[in-house]
């Protein structure tokens, strides 16, 4: 499927989203003091976005409905990841039934100037805010996934790598009951 | 002249989240239109499954004598309504501009409440502005569109 042409959206300057981002995560930590709730937080608040933002792309890219979860990933990489971050992932290391799939990323500018200190190493998801918007977008769409981070540049791993699992594939939005 | 007469929203669950007339008085009280869009959301499904072609996404267009009403459905579920006097063109333009017009000003608005009611005055005045540029839109339509329009129409 060759990429289609990205919509005209307005630009804003990547730092300040960036620095936003990046208090925004300084204040959790200092709110909750607990690198896990601060993780689901996080997960939490792109959930929120994701919901609301799949309309945006749906509308601007002019997208029609997907047919398979394996089209669907090809667009929040290929599509959706240029459209509102400028940097496109790509989808690889499908499993056989093609239920789930790996988004590699080169570049991730919500960590731009991120070093993280030891202590928040281990546990800390930085940019765990991307895997709830992809759930909560894809879900807008009838189909559960689970997002996690698996790979993190800032944790020394060579690239982002965001592991997608597709849990249900509902078919239809109405909640139709066959009770014969 | 293409008149638009009336937008409605109807969320995923059937419920009227917006409506806004644009010529003159409203013909319908807010019971009425409530039951109607619930009821349109019914139709819309049952032809969906009634319809003998694979993959048929329900009503898109009801014509009758005195207005078109047409219908979008976004992959999401929410229906756009729009009534309009019969034969307007260019219509589903229209309606994905304001598609795309609820993505920025409902959804983006972080005191909206997903699902809920659209109370945002600027939603309405992008929508004010989307129907009354809606004849320029006719305007700068493609040529050959045009005359097989003006030769459906005469």
């Amino acid at each position: 499927m060759p990429p289609r042409p990205l919509p005209q959206l307005e630009q804003i300057n990547a730092e300040i989203f960036t620095l936003t981002y990046g208090s925004i995560v300084r204040q959790l930590i200092a709110d909750f003091e607990d690198l896990d709730e601060v993780n689901k937080q996080l997960d939490q608040m792109g959930y929120n976005i994701g919901v609301r933002l799949v309309d945006e792309f749906l509308a601007k890219s002019k997208m029609g409905r997907c047919s398979s979860f394996r089209e669907a990933a090809e667009v929040v990489g290929r599509q959706a990841f240029p459209m509102f971050l400028n940097v496109a992932a790509n989808v690889t290391n499908w499993n056989t039934d093609g239920t789930e799939c790996s988004l590699i990323l080169a570049d991730n500018p919500l960590a731009d100037f991120v070093e993280l200190p030891e202590e928040y190493k281990g546990e800390l998801r930085y940019s765990g805010l991307l895997c709830g918007v992809i759930r909560g977008a894809l879900e807008m769409v009838n189909m559960d996934v689970d997002a996690r981070f698996v790979q993190d540049m800032l944790r020394g791993d060579e690239v982002y790598e965001i592991r997608l699992r597709l849990k249900e594939h509902r078919a239809e939005a109405f909640p139709f009951k066959d009770d014969d | 002249m293409s008149l638009i007469y009336s937008l409605y929203v109807i969320n995923k669950s059937g419920g009227l989240i917006f409506s806004r007339d644009f010529e003159g008085a409203s013909r319908l009280d807010l019971n009425d239109s409530l039951r109607l869009a619930s009821i349109w959301h019914s139709l819309h499904a049952i032809a969906g499954q009634l319809s003998p072609a694979h993959g048929c996404g329900g009503i898109e267009l009801l014509s009758a004598e005195s207005f078109d009403l047409h219908c979008f459905t976004s992959p999401t579920g929410t229906k756009f309504l729009l009534l309009v006097e019969p034969q307007c063109p260019q219509v589903p333009a229209l309606l994905g501009r304001i598609y795309e017009l609820y993505a920025d000003f409902v959804l983006k608005n972080p005191f909206y409440e997903v699902e809920q009611v659209i109370k945002c005055e600027l939603f309405d005045q992008a929508v004010d502005t989307a129907v009354r540029r809606y004849p320029l839109m006719l305007l700068s339509q493609p040529a050959g569109q045009g005359q097989m329009l003006a030769a459906g129409l005469s």
